[in-house]
Parts: structure tokens; C-alpha cells; sequence
């Protein structure tokens, strides 16, 4: 099976079109931008509380709403997280404080405010713990006490085992919540004493925390910034070993490419109103190692071209590389578009923006190594007065004898 | 077979067993389904967004440590030059690591210098302008640097005494941060961050209680001596029999007194030192703020001879006896090796954290809530791993079989190095695993598309496909070796999550290399020496 057979398209005879398309990607982008006033960070960059709860019923907005109101976190937002791809999330809610607290005061304010509203709105049977809350250690000390097995005083390890099903029940199996203790029955190893016996001591609660993370001030502004400055870094030694193994200009080429990816992919961030969160950013590298690949592909066939054919002006050695690469752009494009598409659909919530940061990062990164890359490599050997016959090197005909000797090397070192 | 090939079958069937070693047959060797998976789950460490659990991230105030060091350094300062006789103006500390001492006598200035230089030898004088015969004093920065990072190391320490109260399995406490003054405490599984922070929090939980009667061997027999019912204000706390501060090494059982009488607070240091009466032995020498041995001057002189339990943590770490009156300053003695007596003063002085800390990060991720994002990783990965297999396997036919083997053999070294290097395998690293995943595609793509293309100009296939690795091995070396570097980047200058996805791209990269260079290559040569010359090649 094949799709192309020697395709033959003028690529850089459409420059201008590449141009004005990046162009209008990034003025979308910055519009975006402008109207929602910047980046939305996550919390992870901004600071501030944000509990992810699971209800059991339909969640009763208000209700927490005016709980909150009472605990002085009026301005707390509570969204929901519904997820199609994951029923059991159809009750999921997330309740996000922005950080106000100067640094004396204590980071954790806003949690125990929003556990307290919670407990006291969700309050269960009095004398009894909530299931849903237990964990593995509370529930082996409780049956181990109670001895619903009458396994006497050589109990070893069997309740342990038994909490531990229990808890992988409750975590894995019916995603945290369990509905009625009577469920439990189910369990390998739970007869209806242990049952019995649960039920005396706990209540299945109607909601659980899964998720509760605070981050101060100061830390976001940190994090921004160290996230910048490693992505600057790796960009830098990128550059470095592409401008030695090629020349500056394609070195430069390739990593303006690639920062134009990164600028167009957060500008659909910002028309989608995706947050940018540490999982974002190791999402953003992952495109900026599969931009420069492809870009690197391109190049070396340039590289490959230019010795094989040394009469053809430069932009059609450019366009010839392209077209015999095709078939590969297009397949590898396509397998990792599929792959990521297939992520973006059923990842899960905590995979989504990394996902969504591959869908487009994949499509335009396939771009931009052709419609950005090239027509820069290009446009400085015009800019140098090439009669843009000769591309990289000089009219003499060769590339400088540093970067010729490498090849050299590596030639040697791949054919064994 | 050449004996060129055979000796690659070889080597890749070693790599292929070493790792499903590394994977299924550690710790120990396998005899059934369940302990493979024990294995399995053994070797592949989870990242606490994986697994749950609580990670917390605080912030020693390391400047607060330099600050008590230069009130110390003035206090020395004003002592010497009283008992030099040495006049000065003004001996005033202007910042955390600077002291300005104005119009020292002009004819003593040499001698002010010599207290200087052996008083305070970790601090440099400089003549201050406009101060008369000033001088700047300023801590050296080895000194600082010394101090911050000793300060850091006790704050670690005294942490991890502290949640290991909590008993939780592999909880890890290490210093983290560009400026090495942040500390991060990561307690997998069902660790709670505010009994946790509880527990850090509880500062100055060094006491010295008298002891009342003791040590007993078990909880129990201290009660039975007693009748079963302790006398009012004592209560059992457990400890070591000797000198040693480690939890759960054997244990011995104190009556003591309620109420301390000193606490961490009080004490402002506490130094190791050679008994001079007893050569060979070590003590302990402390010193008591002056609140504190106003108190504790009468009660040693009241309980001479008795036993005083130094009680760290709720835990006795040895009970001295009192052999006299002692004020602000005392002495530990017992028989302690140098060995001992460091880490006693140590346990003194780290009692109390040697600096306040402010949390700046909390995150608690609930067990459900790792469960769903492995299921759905793992679930969406194996489906888009199938369905790019499943494409090599029509686009390439035979020659696809191939790059699915290439695939699945760089994924298994992938999880095999994870588990041989311990590394944590974080949702950011399973990113990492899928664009190792995506540029194995593309390597196998690259040498296909390649020989391909030398098939078209003609030539044969044992030509077209030396030619075809030749040709893409360049572009493939090239790939690879610019995403490393960039990947050795995000490992030295990035945070948690961005280090996660660094250290697994960097090893799935090099798996890579191996596999769609050398495996796949192994794997063409063997098929094209089973075929005629003159079969096509499924491509």
C-alpha cells in the first residue's frame, strides 16, 4: 500500500500562502490572547485551592453555595467536571478558591473552610464513621476489633487483605464512591456478617474528595518561571546541536519553527479556554521534540540533496526533499495524530489538556518544519545575495569542511 | 544463518531476557501468575499522581538560621571586648550577616582585631567609613553557605524523624528547589496532609522529664509494678535502652514526670565533647536560655541523683542521671562513644527545627482518583498503540511485522530500565512514553519510505535495504540526539512532573536507537536470507 507516488508539488512556490496562514493562526491566537486578558494558568502557576469532590447524587450547588457563603469563601467557584467519556463522573465538581491570603496566613485555610462546609451540609448518622472517607489501615483496625469472621485471637493478616479488597473495591471498581454498604457483598472474602458488621460501624458517605491541591503564591511565580527557563534551555541546546551538525541558519530555522508551533498551540489554548497546567507544559515539550524532528527529517534530505544535486537552484532542491518525504510526513503525522486523537478522546480528564496540546501541536508541527522552516532557510540564502542557486554553503559548492567532516563521520559509523 | 547474524540474535535475545528479568523476576523469581504480577507492580514505581497519596513542599527560612548565628556573634563580640577591656562605641548587627562596630578605641584596634580573628574566625573586618575608628564585620559567605546547608540537612532530618512517627510505608522527605531551601515530603498511598503537617508542625517537642522509675522491658510490667494505675501526673513513654535514636529498634518503657521542665524552646545549643575526667568517653554539653535555668538551677539541685529523661518526639532517648546543681549550662554524661554523643546533640539541637518553615504546596491526590487516570492512560495508549500497529501491519505487510516487534520490544526496554534505574513512572513520563512511542514509528517509517525508494530506482533487496538503513540512520541519529539534548535540559533545570517526562524520553530515545536501527535491521537480514534472490519484498 502506498499514498503518493513521487509527488511533485512546488511547495515553496507557495510561501506567501504559508506565510499569511501562520500569520492568521497567530493573530487568532494573540485575539484570544487580548480578550481573555492572558494566559489562563492552572493552579498550578497561579496559586490558590482547588478541591475536585464526587457526589453520589445530583451535587446540591447552592446548598454548598451558601455553606461556603458561611465560612466567609463566598467568592469560591464551584464548576462542574463532567467528563462523557467516564459516567461515573456525571457528579463531579470542582470548588476553586483564588489565593488571597497574604503568606502569614495559613495555606490550608481554604481546604479545612471547604471540608468543614462539606461535612456539615453531608453530615451522616451520629456515633458512625463515612466508608467512602475510610482508609485501609481505619478499616482493618475496625473489623479486626469487631471479628465478624470469629477468627479469634490468631487474626494474622486476613483483615488487612480484607480492608485492602475492600478499599480496591470502593477506589477501582466503583470509582470511589460506594452507594450502599450492601454493595460490598460482592468483595472476594466479605461474607453478609462482614457486612453486617460494616454497616454497624460506618455509613456510606455521599460524597469523596478525590483530589485537593493548594499551591502558594509565591511557588506558582516559581514554577512559571523554572518551566520557561527549562524549555528555553532545551530549545538552546537544540539550536546548538542542530546549528553544528547543519549550519546556524537551519539551527535557527528549526527552533523559530518550533516556537511558532508553541505560540500557535497556546493561542488555541486560549480560544478554548484550556488551562495551562504542568501537565500542559510537559505536553508542549513533547510537541516541541516532534516539531523539530520532522523539521530535522526535512533538513537532512537537504543536506543529502544538496551533494547529489548540485546544479538545481536551492528552492527546488528544498521542494524535491519535501516531496520524497512525503509519504513519511504524512504517515508518521498520521499515526501519532491518531494516537493522541484517540487520547484526547478517551484519556480521561486528567489527560485532556496534554491531549489537546497534541492534536493541534501534531498538525501544526507537521506544518510548520515545510511552512516555516524551510522558507526561512531559504529566505536568508536570499537575503546573503545567493543568486539562490547555491543554497547552504557557498558558490564554490560545498558546506563548511567542520560540518562536512562530521557527516563524514557518521556516514562511516552507519554503514558497519 | 551468517555468524554475523547469529551472534546479533544472540545479543538481542540477551537484552530481550535481561529485561523481562528486570520486569517479572524481581525481587525474587516468580513460581506463580500472582507473584509476576507482584513483580511486575514491584518494579514499576507509580508517581504519586498515579498511586495517591500526599506531597507536600515546604520552605526552610535558612536566613532565619544565619540571623541566630550573628545575634550569637554579637553576644561573643560584647563578652570579649568587656573582658578585654576593649572600648568601643557601638556594636549594632545591620543585616542578617553584617555587624558594624563603631569608634573602637584607636590604640586598641590591633587588639580588636585579634578578637576578631579568634573569636569569630568565620568573619572578615573591614574599616567602615564614617563610623571613627569603625569596623564592618561580615560573615563569610563559606560560612553562610555552611550554615544554610546545615540548617537544611538538620530540617530534613528532624522531618523524617517526625513522619516516621506516622508509620506509613516509603514516605521520602529530600530537599528539592533551585536554591536548595525547599523540602518536599511525598507520603504515598493514605498518607493525610494535615496529621502529617501536624506532625511536622510539632516543634520543640525536645522535653527533659524527670524520670520517676525504670526503664521496664514492656508497657505492660511498668503498669503491673505500679498496680495498674500510675501515679498522678506521670505516664509511660517508650525509648531506647542505649544511646541510639533510631524508631523500632528495642524498646524500653520510663515512668516520667507529666510535665516537662525544660523544653526545645529553652535550650540555645547543645555540642559534643571529650569527657576531660573520664579519657575515651563523651559527652554532651548544653546551655539554657536564661529563663529556663532560672527554673531548672533549683530543680536539679532538688533532685540530685535522680534520673532526668531526655525525651524527644515522645520518645525517651536516654535518661542521665543529675550529678549536681546545674543553671544555664549543663553537661550529658553517660557512656557515650563520640559517635553517640554527636548524634545526641544533634537530636538536642534539631529538637526544635533549626529554622521556622512555611508550606508552599500541598497536594493530595485521593486512591480513585489515581485509579481512573492509570485505567484511562493505560486503556487509551493500548488502543492507539494497536491502531498504529495494525496501519504498519497493512501499509508494510510483512515488513510491518517488523516495526510492530521493534515497537513492542522498545516499550518493553522502556518499562525495564524503569524499573532497573527505579524511576518513577508519572503521568507526564506516560507522555514521555507516548512520544517515544511516536518517534519509534517514525524510525521504522523513515527506513521503510527509504528502502522503498531504492526498490523503485531498481535496485535489489538485499541492496535496498543496506542502502535504506545507511541512508536513514543519519536523519534517525539526528532526530534522536536533538531531542536527548533537549531532554537532558528539562532534566537538569526542570521541576517534578517536567524531570518525570525528561528521564523516560531519554531512556525510551536510546531503546529506540537499538531497536529500529540494530533489532530491525537483525530482523530484515534474517527474513532476506530466507528468501530467493529474485522474491519481492513485502514492503
Amino acid at each position: 500500500m502506498e499514498f503518493f507516488k513521487n509527488p511533485n508539488i512546488n511547495w515553496m512556490g507557495k510561501i506567501k500562502y504559508f506565510v499569511t496562514l501562520s500569520v492568521v493562526l497567530l493573530l487568532i491566537g494573540l485575539g484570544a490572547y487580548l480578550h481573555d486578558g492572558g494566559l489562563l494558568y492552572g493552579i498550578d502557576f497561579r496559586g490558590g485551592t482547588l478541591i475536585y469532590v464526587r457526589f453520589a447524587n445530583t451535587p446540591p450547588i447552592a446548598k454548598i453555595r451558601s455553606a461556603l457563603a458561611q465560612e466567609g469563601l463566598g467568592d469560591s467557584t464551584i464548576q462542574s467536571v463532567y467528563d462523557p467519556s467516564n459516567p461515573a463522573s456525571k457528579n463531579d465538581v470542582m470548588i476553586g478558591l483564588k489565593e488571597t491570603g497574604s503568606v502569614t496566613t495559613r495555606l490550608d485555610a481554604g481546604r479545612a473552610a471547604i471540608m468543614d462546609a462539606l461535612s456539615k451540609t453531608f453530615s451522616g448518622p451520629a456515633g458512625k464513621r463515612d466508608f467512602n472517607a475510610a482508609t485501609p489501615s481505619e478499616l482493618a483496625a475496625y473489623l479486626t476489633r469487631q471479628d465478624p469472621l470469629h477468627l479469634g485471637p490468631v487474626v494474622g493478616d486476613k483483615y488487612k487483605q480484607l480492608a485492602a479488597a475492600l478499599t480496591h473495591y470502593r477506589d477501582s471498581d466503583s470509582g470511589g464512591l460506594v452507594h450502599t454498604l450492601a454493595d460490598l457483598k460482592t468483595v472476594p472474602g466479605v461474607t453478609p456478617a462482614v457486612v453486617a458488621s460494616l454497616q454497624q460501624g460506618f455509613y456510606p458517605g455521599s460524597y469523596v474528595i478525590r483530589d485537593v491541591r493548594i499551591v502558594g503564591p509565591q511557588v506558582g511565580k516559581q514554577l512559571r518561571r523554572q518551566a520557561i527557563l527549562a524549555t528555553l534551555y532545551a530549545l538552546a541546546g537544540m539550536l546548538i546541536y542542530v546549528a553544528f551538525r547543519f549550519e546556524w541558519v537551519y539551527g535557527a530555522a528549526a527552533v523559530i519553527a518550533v516556537f511558532h508551533d508553541v505560540l500557535i498551540t497556546l493561542g488555541f489554548f486560549c480560544l478554548f479556554h484550556f488551562e495551562i497546567s504542568l501537565t500542559v507544559i510537559a505536553a508542549l515539550l513533547t510537541l516541541v521534540g516532534y516539531s523539530m524532528n520532522d523539521t530535522i527529517v526535512i533538513f537532512d534530505r537537504v543536506r543529502e540533496n544538496l551533494r547529489l544535486m548540485r546544479r538545481e537552484p536551492f528552492p527546488e532542491i528544498v521542494n524535491r526533499s519535501i516531496n520524497q518525504t512525503l509519504s513519511r510526513t504524512i504517515l508518521t503525522s498520521g499515526l501519532t495524530f491518531l494516537a493522541v486523537l484517540v487520547l484526547f478522546l478517551l484519556g480521561g480528564r486528567v489527560l485532556h489538556p496534554f491531549a489537546f496540546a497534541m492534536v493541534v501541536g501534531v498538525v501544526v508541527g507537521t506544518y510548520s518544519s515545510f511552512g516555516i522552516a524551510a522558507p526561512i532557510v531559504i529566505a536568508w540564502n536570499k537575503y546573503r545575495g545567493l543568486p539562490s542557486s547555491r543554497g547552504a554553503g557557498s558558490g564554490s559548492g560545498g558546506r563548511p569542511p567542520k560540518a562536512r567532516a562530521a557527516d563524514r563521520r557518521l556516514a562511516t559509523a552507519g554503514r558497519r | 544463518m551468517s555468524q554475523n547474524l547469529k551472534w546479533k540474535a544472540l545479543f538481542i535475545v540477551f537484552i530481550v531476557v535481561a529485561c523481562f528479568w528486570g520486569l517479572f523476576a524481581r525481587p525474587s523469581f516468580p513460581t506463580s501468575w500472582a507473584q509476576v504480577k507482584r513483580n511486575f507492580q514491584h518494579g514499576i514505581k507509580l508517581g504519586l499522581d498515579l498511586q495517591g497519596g500526599t506531597q507536600l513542599v515546604l520552605q526552610v527560612q535558612v536566613n532565619q538560621a544565619v540571623r541566630f548565628v550573628s545575634n550569637r556573634a554579637v553576644d561573643t563580640l560584647t563578652n570579649e571586648l568587656q573582658r578585654k577591656n576593649i572600648k568601643v562605641g557601638d556594636i549594632r548587627q545591620v543585616s542578617d550577616t553584617e555587624i558594624l562596630v563603631s569608634n573602637v578605641a584607636p590604640d586598641q584596634s590591633s587588639a580588636f582585631a585579634s578578637v576578631v580573628r579568634d573569636y569569630l574566625p568565620d568573619w572578615a573586618a573591614a574599616m567602615a567609613a564614617g563610623q571613627g575608628n569603625g569596623y564592618m564585620l561580615t560573615l563569610k559567605a563559606a560560612a553562610v553557605s555552611q550554615i544554610k546547608s546545615q540548617t537544611m540537612t538538620e530540617s530534613v532530618e528532624t522531618i523524617r524523624r517526625r513522619i516516621d512517627q506516622l508509620g506509613l510505608t516509603e514516605p521520602k522527605i529530600a530537599k528539592t528547589g533551585s536554591q536548595d531551601d525547599q523540602i518536599l515530603v511525598e507520603l504515598p498511598g493514605e498518607g493525610n496532609p494535615a496529621q502529617a503537617k501536624a506532625v511536622i508542625k510539632a516543634g520543640g517537642q525536645l522535653e527533659l522529664r524527670l524520670v520517676l522509675a525504670g526503664p521496664y522491658t514492656s508497657e505492660a510490667e511498668a503498669l503491673a509494678q505500679h498496680g495498674g494505675l500510675l501515679p498522678p501526673g506521670s505516664e509511660i513513654l517508650p525509648g531506647s535502652p542505649g544511646g541510639s535514636n533510631q524508631p523500632g529498634t528495642a524498646t524500653a518503657y520510663w515512668l516520667v514526670s507529666q510535665n516537662p521542665i525544660v523544653t526545645g524552646a529553652d535550650l540555645r545549643s547543645a555540642t559534643a565533647g571529650p569527657n576531660p575526667e573520664m579519657p575515651g568517653q563523651w559527652q554532651v554539653n548544653f546551655d539554657l536560655s536564661r529563663g529556663a535555668a532560672q527554673r531548672f538551677g533549683p530543680f536539679t539541685q532538688r533532685n540530685i541523683g535522680k534520673q532526668l529523661a531526655i525525651v524527644l518526639d515522645h520518645r525517651v532517648q536516654s535518661a542521665p542521671v543529675i550529678q549536681g546543681h546545674i543553671s544555664d549550662s549543663g553537661v550529658i554524661t553517660g557512656n557515650f562513644t563520640a559517635e553517640q554523643a554527636k548524634d545526641l546533640a544533634m537530636v538536642l539541637r534539631a529538637g526544635a527545627l533549626p529554622a521556622s518553615i512555611k508550606y508552599l504546596e500541598e497536594s493530595t491526590v485521593g486512591p480513585s482518583l489515581g485509579a481512573d487516570s492509570i485505567r484511562e492512560g493505560v486503556r487509551a495508549s493500548i488502543i492507539s498503540l494497536i491502531a498504529v500497529m495494525i496501519f504498519l501491519l497493512i501499509y508494510y505487510r510483512v515488513s510491518g511485522i517488523n516495526a510492530v516487534l521493534a515497537l513492542i520490544l522498545n516499550l518493553v526496554i522502556l518499562m525495564a530500565a524503569l524499573a532497573y534505574f527505579k524511576a518513577v513512572l508519572t503521568l507526564p513520563g506516560i507522555a514521555g512514553v507516548i512520544l517515544t512511542i511516536g518517534m519509534g514509528v517514525d524510525s521504522n517509517v523513515l527506513v521503510f519510505e527509504r528502502i522503498r525508494e531504492e526498490l523503485r530506482a531498481g535496485k535489489a533487496n538485499a541492496s535496498a535495504v543496506d542502502l535504506g538503513f545507511e541512508r536513514a540512520f543519519l536523519t534517525i541519529i539526528d532526530t534522536h540526539v536533538t531531542t536527548v539534548v533537549s531532554a537532558i535540559f528539562l532534566f537538569m533545570f526542570g521541576t517534578g512532573p517536567v524531570r518525570g517526562f525528561a528521564i523516560t524520553l531519554i531512556i525510551g530515545l536510546i531503546a529506540n536507537i537499538f531497536t529500529s536501527i540494530y533489532v530491525s535491521r537483525a530482523i530484515f537480514d534474517w527474513h532476506l536470507g530466507r528468501m530467493t534472490r529474485q522474491a519481492e519484498l513485502s514492503i
